[in-house]
């Protein structure tokens, strides 16, 4: 078991290493010569103005916000389906109302207008 | 003869052993190699696969793809790997370098990370932990983070849209892929990978939970960005989305990981609903199990390559409503459908076609209910109201 964990740590470290290399590599061989219009940040050919951190959409943060929810909620889901077939009859309907729940909470999303991107 | 990859790593550890290695250092070396090998067999299918998808492509949208280089073409990505080696390295100005260097780095890890866990075959499995679909779950998730670093730190307005598209997009279509993970889960009875897989050797759980598989399916092409998900590179609105700044060998990475994930998403879309290593004479013959584990990947790489070229992209509302009001519900729908559905059937103890056979009618009872309930309810453009538009009339007759 614990050489299943020593396993995935070298393989993250190769897995991280070989991108690495594959970036480093044209530091040595390709051209470097950067001038001031070069590293011009790109906008159709025309010079960007004011600040690039624009304001945009609060919607985009609804949408994460939601997404936590349900997100979490999954996690704790796993336990419960892994062991769906050693549970009494009860705790696989407790599961059920737990989605049930939830399911409630994204109708409630949804007719409150969260989730609608105008 | 018979288990061929074994054999071979009991002869690299006996003679590791021979030579005066500690066990510790044989089982790290043995390890190592191991990794470095499924890593570079990544690469080298990643290098095929460009071929394949762009002379595909071509035949697809009648032209005739890369036919230049070699016969048919097949040395196109070779070339392409040694133009790209030595490309210059722009950085925008004003750019956080630190952000913009890792992230590159860090989407193709995340999409290599994934291989760690993978039954290749009936005894050749990388890292057997219990927690295999929550790995998988987590580690993928590490391809948002390097989207939105590489959108953040880019300073370019094109780049920052792409990049928080992707936050409306890619974590709102996890909720139904983790959601449909559940059901081969608790179908299975665990989160080991090759639980799930020997559970299914038989029936394959595309047979007993088709819906799942379907909305895994689909959320998982909008996870790997392709068309018709992929808006937050869509070209005509926003240059090239996140990685409009990068150049060399950074967007190549971008570029590699992108079809690395969509091979990665064939392999699991294999693992879970398809049986992975399972077919005729797999467990006689592990390495049979390895051909077959790639080659069920490359099919559903291929379908899923042939549905990005036949479909056009989708609105950014359209596809935020398929997720939120059609796959979301529809896949919490059938989870509780078929937990209840199972645990029925478990307490009859029936003989295991019935089952079967029970769970893809449950299945397919959902998937046509919902389609029919999504066919009658209207687009929600069409439902709001609009004020009426100015009409343009001509001089000398307005009333």
């Amino acid at each position: 078991m614990q050489s299943y964990w020593i396993y995935i740590g070298i393989f993250l470290v190769v897995a991280v290493a070989v991108p690495i290399i594959a970036v480093a590599l044209p530091v040595l061989i390709a051209p470097n010569k950067p001038n001031r219009r070069k590293e011009e940040v790109y906008e159709c050919g025309i010079e960007t103005t004011g600040n690039i951190r624009v304001q945009f959409k609060s919607q985009y943060y609804i949408y994460t916000l939601i997404f936590l929810v349900f997100d979490i909620e999954t996690v704790f889901l796993f336990p419960w389906a892994v062991s769906l077939g050693k549970l009494p009859l009860f705790a696989v309907i407790e599961g059920v109302i737990f989605i049930a729940i939830l399911f409630g909470g994204l109708i409630y999303a949804m007719r409150k207008g969260a989730l609608a991107w105008y | 003869m018979a288990d061929l990859i074994n054999l071979i790593e009991d002869w690299i550890a006996n003679l590791l052993l021979g030579w005066g290695a500690s066990e510790e250092l044989t089982l790290f070396l043995l390890q190592t190699l191991g990794s470095v090998l499924v890593i570079i067999i990544c690469f080298v299918i990643v290098i095929a696969l460009i071929w394949v998808e762009r002379k595909l492509a071509g035949r697809i949208q009648d032209r005739f793809g890369p036919n230049r280089a070699g016969p048919f073409g097949i040395f196109q990505s070779f070339a392409d790997m040694i133009k790209i080696f030595t490309k210059e390295y722009v950085t925008p100005e004003g750019a956080e370098k630190g952000a913009f260097n890792i992230a590159p780095v860090l989407a193709m890890a995340s999409v290599l990370a994934i291989w760690a866990v993978f039954p290749f075959a009936v005894n050749v499995i990388g890292a057997d932990i219990h927690v295999g679909v929550l790995y998988i779950v987590a580690v993928g998730a590490f391809g948002i983070l390097a989207i939105l670093m590489a959108g953040w730190s880019s300073n370019n307005r094109y780049a920052l849209l792409g990049a928080s598209r992707s936050v409306a997009m890619l974590i709102s279509y996890e909720i139904p892929m983790v959601v449909s993970l559940l059901v081969p889960v608790l179908l299975a009875g665990s989160t080991k990978l090759s639980v799930i897989v020997e559970a299914q050797q038989p029936w394959w759980f595309l047979l007993s939970a088709p819906t799942a598989a379907l909305i895994y399916l689909i959320s998982s092409m909008a996870e790997i960005g392709k068309a018709p998900f992929d808006l937050l590179e869509a070209e005509s609105e926003l240059v090239a989305g996140y990685h409009t700044e990068y150049s060399g060998m950074k967007f190549g990475m971008f570029y590699v990981a992108e079809f690395l994930h969509q091979y990665t998403v064939g392999a699991l879309v294999t693992i879970f609903f398809l049986g992975g290593w399972g077919g005729p004479l797999a467990v006689r013959w592990p390495i049979l199990g390895v051909v077959y584990f790639y080659g069920k990947s490359f099919l559903i790489y291929l379908m899923i390559s042939w549905i990005r070229l036949s479909l056009p992209r989708i609105r950014i509302d359209e596809m935020l409503n398929l997720n939120w009001k059609f796959l979301i519900p529809v896949s919490f729908i059938n989870l509780v459908a078929v937990a209840s559905v199972d645990r029925i059937l478990l307490d009859l103890a029936l003989p295991i076609w019935i089952d079967v056979g029970v769970l893809f009618a449950v299945n397919l009872l959902i998937l046509l209910a919902a389609l029919y309930l999504a066919g009658k309810s209207k687009p929600a453009l069409e439902r709001k109201e609009f004020p009426p538009r100015p009409v343009a009339v001509p001089p000398g007759t307005e009333r």
